[in-house]
């Protein structure tokens, strides 16, 4: 008997249908897979076992009873855990309060500090991280650090069921790797997982079975190892991919360097960078996360003020710390942040809104704006780019993870941009929007912009870029043409120097 | 590696520890820079540092730091309450009413502070129920309350019959071995127990979780709703207290007293390192930051300074004050 049984699954959002009928079959100690394009329905799916959405119509069936959450507490009783794709922790609260928040088990509403924090120990000694106390401020861990505490909180409940939304977007590798010997871990211990993610390598790694959904369906499901990663990607884009990387057409205009950076450093981040950009060039940045990429993004930007270096745009040569965002812009710089709902897009503004506003004097006189104008330009760039929405009216936080990167990209192309700085464009987005990207992305090379993709993921990269830089502990490597790396050498070259580093101490 | 996490885990461990203390410590310093300060340019330490004046600044901080105590559990949730004066007014002449009706007294002071209560618990219900942002439902409160108050009391203040209420918050206690007014031991009783529920108990550790980060307070199973309610009932329980210490002090309900002293009280909060944006306060503080207001406007007083002057200086502190908090504290 299936741990957790769903059937015909469906849930409506006013017009839109989320869930249009899925079918799910959770057996006990599996790690089951759950694949989709972003707006396939994933997140609704979760949120209706976790007790936060109820369906309209469909049948949940736990260990064989009906299953009916009225709240997330109740879901939670039933031993039913989500952790969610944004840890949601409550930063100034400690380690241990955190863990157990909503099952501190109290003596007449008295907190018993010692025995909480004892239980959480407990719980985080199951981790490779015995450095995390819990008495410490969750707001000062990092990333990897928070995610420990999200699944020890998952479990400080007696989770039998724990659903995972891509649970890596925000891990380094040997967190990942840690966190995968963890799930290994909690299913032979009989523990279900529900594990979403876009990155097959992954699923095929941690996996027993998968599930595919498609505009709210249920469109395949079985064993991982019995179909192949082209099969899993047919069933979610609906058609098939055969070649995500679009093929490049060269720049045929006159070279020129466009952006040329010596020696930037912001320490402790960033130690040195040093490279030129030229037009219709695509120059990738690897590196391990939190290796100072970012940051040297966000320092030639402006937004954060390097110690020393320079930077020069079409021959203008500054101290680089004499840069601000205003001035960038106006030299043609544009800047995509990985961080796209933090400081990227101003959610609650329209599509239209997010669009223009580097540029609004393209839609815009004396101040007044010409909103019919600036309708107008926004449709087109969202015709360009495919931006799924009703309008360009629409709120930017109700469009999908995949969509939001598109008019973040949208915004860069309404600017002119000549040199573009894109930050991880295409982390935690589904594979159709990421293909709208690449061959946005190769065509703007294609009209001689200066691009410079900073990405962890290697198959990108190698997809896409002429040349390529390692960046290891805030060191930039020397650029080298695509053709003579290979992705064994960018690991070791972004591991390599970390040993030297830890020699050198 | 290891080594290195483990020692940056200390120092990270040792800054906590430290911040934790210099968000008591900044308030505090600041009331004996106040102090110190008032004492030097009154020109007479002994005077301004007497027993007698301390009572009187004791005694006029009374009601504003009850509030605060009830103001901070509100703040650190995230939210805010603005109906705190009018409260108070309602509570004070719904007070007086209950003695002239010929109630016990300390029935009379239940009743009070019930309104308050029930106050609370409307602006909990309407915040939960309705999801009305609490700026704007207190805001509605403030007008109800204080309307009400008028209703009740015909628009007149409401004289009482002398009980042992009037005596609450006297300059000199009756027995004189209390030292100070018991009105002020209420206060610091009060104070000292929400301190405990905020640190010890799960509904305390709550309201910081709530404040921190709701989406996740709900994903855990924590009735936000409810919880709202019960803190904003709590609060203007608290109120209520104030209010009958008012209505103590003038020795009747008057309907239009207390207007705008909302703003005292998150303003105490807010001296006292209490965040807007929630998860962050101590009753400590607030009460540090009542003091620091009532000293200032003590010492301006014995200066003979005008009240505008009071009102800027008071206006800059505050302003100060957040802005010191967030040079130091860490970004959450």
């Amino acid at each position: 008997m299936p741990t957790l049984d769903l059937r015909d699954i469906a849930k409506r959002f006013g017009q839109t249908a989320a869930l249009a009928g899925v079918d799910l079959s959770l057996k006990e100690g599996e790690v089951h897979a759950l694949i989709g394009e972003n707006g396939a329905g994933k997140s609704t799916l979760m949120n209706v076992i976790s007790g936060g959405v109820r369906q309209d119509r469909g049948l949940m069936l736990l260990r064989g009873m009906p299953y009916s959450p009225a709240d997330p507490l109740d879901a939670r009783k039933n031993g039913i855990a989500l952790i969610h794709q944004e840890l949601s922790l409550a930063a100034h609260l400690s380690v241990a309060e955190n863990i157990m928040m909503g099952v501190e088990d109290p003596r007449f509403g008295w907190f018993d500090r010692k025995e909480i924090e004892r239980r959480a120990d407990r719980l985080l000694s199951n981790f490779e991280h015995s450095n995390i106390r819990p008495d410490a401020l969750v707001g000062k861990l990092s990333p990897a650090a928070q995610q420990v505490v999200e699944i020890c909180r998952a479990l400080a409940a007696n989770a039998k069921i724990v659903l995972m939304d891509e649970p890596t977007s925000s891990l380094q590798r040997d967190d990942v790797k840690n966190l995968f010997s963890l799930i290994k871990k909690l299913s032979a211990d009989g523990i279900s997982i529900i594990y979403i993610s876009h990155f097959l390598e992954e699923v095929r790694e941690i996996a027993d079975s998968f599930t595919v959904l498609r505009d709210g369906k249920s469109v395949s499901t079985g064993k991982i190892t019995d179909v192949t990663d082209s099969f899993l990607i047919g069933q979610m884009v609906g058609r098939s991919v055969d070649n995500l990387y679009p093929k490049r057409n060269p720049y045929s205009g006159e070279s020129e360097t466009v952006l040329e950076v010596n020696d930037l450093s912001l320490p402790p981040a960033l130690h040195s960078a040093t490279f030129k950009l030229e037009r219709g060039e695509i120059f990738g940045i690897a590196g391990l996360m939190g290796a100072g990429r970012t940051e040297m993004a966000r320092a030639i930007f402006g937004i954060d003020k390097p110690n020393s270096g320079t930077v020069t745009v079409k021959g203008r040569t500054m101290i680089a710390s004499g840069g601000k965002p205003a001035l960038r812009l106006l030299q043609g710089i544009g800047y995509l942040s990985e961080d796209r709902k933090g400081e990227g897009l101003t959610l609650k503004l329209s599509i239209a809104d997010n669009i223009t506003i580097t540029r609004y004097g393209a839609c815009s006189r004396f101040g007044w704006l010409d909103q019919a104008k600036q309708r107008s330009l926004s449709s087109e760039l969202m015709q360009t780019l495919d931006v799924r929405a009703k309008s360009s009216e629409q709120p930017v936080q109700t469009l999908s993870g995949g969509n939001q990167q598109k008019v973040a990209i949208a915004r860069l192309l309404h600017q002119e941009a000549d040199v573009l700085l894109l930050d991880e464009p295409t982390r935690g987005i589904d594979i159709g929007s990421k293909a709208v990207i690449y061959e946005t992305i190769a065509e703007l090379a294609g009209r001689g912009k200066a691009i410079m993709l900073i990405s962890s993921y290697l198959p990108e990269l190698f997809g896409m870029c002429d040349r390529l830089a390692v960046m290891t502990r805030g060191r930039l490597s020397t650029a080298r043409a695509i053709g003579e790396w290979t992705p064994e050498l960018v690991l070791k070259s972004a591991i390599n120097s970390d040993a030297n580093n830890t020699n050198g101490h | 590696m290891d080594i290195d996490v483990s020692q940056a885990m200390d120092v990270e461990l040792r800054e906590t520890f430290l911040r934790k203390w210099l968000n008591v410590l900044g308030p505090f310093l600041g009331l004996i820079a106040v102090i110190v300060l008032f004492a030097l340019i009154t020109g007479s330490p002994e005077k301004y540092l007497s027993l007698f004046n301390i009572r009187i600044v004791l005694s006029q901080t009374v009601i504003v730091a009850i509030s605060a105590i009830g103001m901070t559990v509100v703040i650190i949730s995230g939210g805010i309450d603005l109906a705190v004066g009018s409260t108070i007014a309602l509570a004070g002449v719904v007070t007086a009413l209950s003695i002239n009706a010929g109630l016990d007294p300390i029935v009379a002071v239940a009743a009070g502070t019930a309104v308050g209560g029930l106050v609370g618990f409307v602006n909990g219900s309407i915040i939960s129920g309705l999801r009305v942002v609490p700026f704007i439902a207190t805001l509605g409160m403030l007008g109800i309350a204080r309307g009400t108050a008028k209703l009740a009391s015909g628009q007149q203040p409401i004289d009482v019959t002398p009980t042992w209420i009037n005596n609450l918050v006297v300059t000199f206690p009756d027995p004189p071995w209390l030292l100070l007014a018991p009105g002020i031991w209420i206060a610091v009783i009060l104070a000292v127990g929400m301190a405990l529920v905020l640190r010890n108990t799960v509904f305390g550790r709550r309201v910081f979780a709530i404040g921190s980060n709701e989406a996740a307070a709900r994903a855990c199973g924590i009735s936000t709703d409810k919880l709202k309610i019960w803190i904003y009932s709590l609060a203007g329980l608290f109120f209520g207290i104030a209010g009958v210490m008012q209505m103590s002090r003038l020795r009747q309900g008057d309907p239009t007293v207390a207007a705008g002293t909302e703003l005292d009280v998150i303003a105490a909060v807010v001296i006292g390192g209490g965040s807007l944006s929630g998860g962050q306060g101590t009753i400590l503080g607030s009460m540090i930051g009542a003091l620091i207001m009532a000293f200032l406007r003590n010492g301006c007083q014995q200066m003979g300074w005008a009240n505008y002057i009071q009102e800027i200086i008071i206006g800059a502190i505050i302003i100060t004050a957040v802005a010191i908090d967030r040079i130091r504290s860490p970004k959450i």
